[in-house]
């Protein structure tokens, strides 16, 4: 059993959609006992890093995601992967979880579109099981205008948008964030949901 | 790199396809469902949604369409047609859309874009803009499916539309549409030099080599074809082997 965190998400619809279609049991929530009690953890998250940290608070979970992160695998997407930093300046500065080293920042570079939107290649640096049985090349789809700033060692994949932008990280545990969509990247996108499931197991 | 986008638009009537599409393996041509299944299946990177009659009583059965597809297809969805208010942009993000595409209401309401983007952000609102050339050298913005000139000129309303949030624009040109010469090169040129989203090309593509003339000649980040998909005359595959073979990033 997957538990979704429920805290007013925008893509919470999408990633529940992903996750029915490839029958993978989950369970949305905002319950402390219900997240103790779930094989893993799915953070979805879009919008505004500030907003949704406050959300996030009011359900009094942080503490919860915290504990369980050590224990079981927790998967942010988008604004979820970003909130599993320090913190970010999105709006003023604010802390996110800090379940893995680094910052969130605005998208450097002067001469690309922001928001980076579409479908950008995955240029991969580490072995990840979520990545299991998915050839490349790979490409999932992006929508955001601030990225993670952190150390190499916690990028298992990133992507070029003139500048190396981290699509997938993990804390080297039981953490993992993907940038991109799952939900929206096509059957590659839920191939990683279908090996998020089977890591729970 | 960011790939390059194909995306086919499927026009929907009463909750029905418009005309209705000829692919192998779908029985009912006229299942919106299906056919997006299909598309989603034969790899495009994105799909739209037109609901063309836009009426008050049949938004249900449009917005049922949009549900039971997002259900099924994991890849953007865009859904376009009829959508006049803020309540109506979140009715159809609601039933699983990824992105709103608004058109005449824009022209008429350009405050309509900036609410959208600052409730639901820049990256789900999408511009559609029917435009024609005004024989003296510009370009004029019409409404309703190309049917009311605006006296809007083209270029000024490009840059209004980037400053009031929109996250990307959708260029038909009315003289290019339907005759499958070729997208509309000139004016795709000359509105991507005054913004800086992306721009959506749509209307004319006819032949393979359409797609890829698109991409090389102009900055338009991705292309939009209807008949030419539905009909079978070319495969979404296909298009996109073509781009690759001249160094055009794709999916």
């Amino acid at each position: 059993m997957i538990a979704v965190i429920d805290y007013g998400a925008g893509n919470l619809f999408s990633v529940c959609n992903a996750l029915e279609y490839l029958n993978i049991a989950h369970v949305v929530t905002k319950d402390a006992r219900e997240i103790d009690e779930a094989d893993a953890v799915i953070l979805p998250g879009v919008g505004a890093f500030p907003a949704a940290m406050e959300s996030l608070k009011a359900t009094g979970l942080i503490d919860v995601i915290r504990e369980n992160a050590k224990k079981k695998p927790l998967l942010g997407i988008c604004l979820g992967m970003q909130m599993l930093f320090e913190r970010s300046d999105e709006m003023g500065a604010c802390e996110g979880l800090g379940l893995i080293p680094g910052e969130v920042h605005r998208i450097p570079s002067e001469k690309v579109i922001i928001p980076h939107m579409g479908w950008n290649e995955l240029v991969i640096q580490q072995e990840c099981p979520l990545l299991k049985e998915i050839e490349i090349p790979l490409y999932t789809y992006f929508v955001h205008s601030y990225q993670a700033f952190c150390d190499d060692r916690n990028i298992v994949a990133y992507c070029d948008y003139d500048g190396k932008v981290p699509a997938l990280v993990t804390d080297g545990g039981f953490v993992f964030g993907a940038q991109y969509h799952p939900e929206k990247s096509g059957e590659k996108g839920l191939q990683m949901l279908r090996n998020f499931e089977r890591m729970a197991k | 790199m960011l790939a390059k986008r194909i995306v086919p638009c499927l026009d929907v009537r009463h909750g029905k396809v418009v005309k209705g599409v000829n692919f192998e393996g779908v029985k009912d041509v006229g299942d919106p469902v299906a056919c997006a299944a299909e598309y989603n299946r034969q790899g495009a990177d994105e799909i739209v949604f037109y609901d063309i009659v836009a009426s008050h009583e049949g938004r249900g059965t449009f917005l049922d369409v949009v549900r039971e597809t997002a259900k099924q297809v994991f890849v953007p969805l865009t859904v376009g047609g009829g959508i006049a208010t803020v309540e109506d942009m979140r009715q159809t993000l609601r039933a699983g859309a990824d992105k709103i595409s608004i058109n005449s209401s824009a022209v008429k309401n350009p405050s309509l874009i900036s609410e959208g983007a600052e409730i639901f952000g820049s990256q789900c609102i999408v511009v559609g803009i029917d435009a024609k050339r005004d024989g003296k050298g510009g370009y004029t913005v019409y409404a309703n499916g190309g049917r009311i000139d605006m006296h809007v000129d083209l270029l000024k309303w490009v840059e209004e539309v980037e400053r009031r949030g929109a996250g990307e624009i959708c260029l038909n040109s009315i003289d290019t549409d339907g005759v499958r010469g070729g997208f509309d090169l000139e004016m795709l040129k000359a509105v991507c030099a005054r913004v800086r989203i992306p721009v959506i090309a749509s209307g004319g593509a006819g032949k393979l080599a359409d797609f890829a003339t698109v991409f090389q000649e102009t900055d338009a980040t991705a292309a939009l074809a209807a008949s030419l998909f539905h009909f079978g005359e070319l495969t979404i595959p296909q298009v996109k082997a073509d781009c690759r073979g001249k160094g055009i990033p794709m999916r």
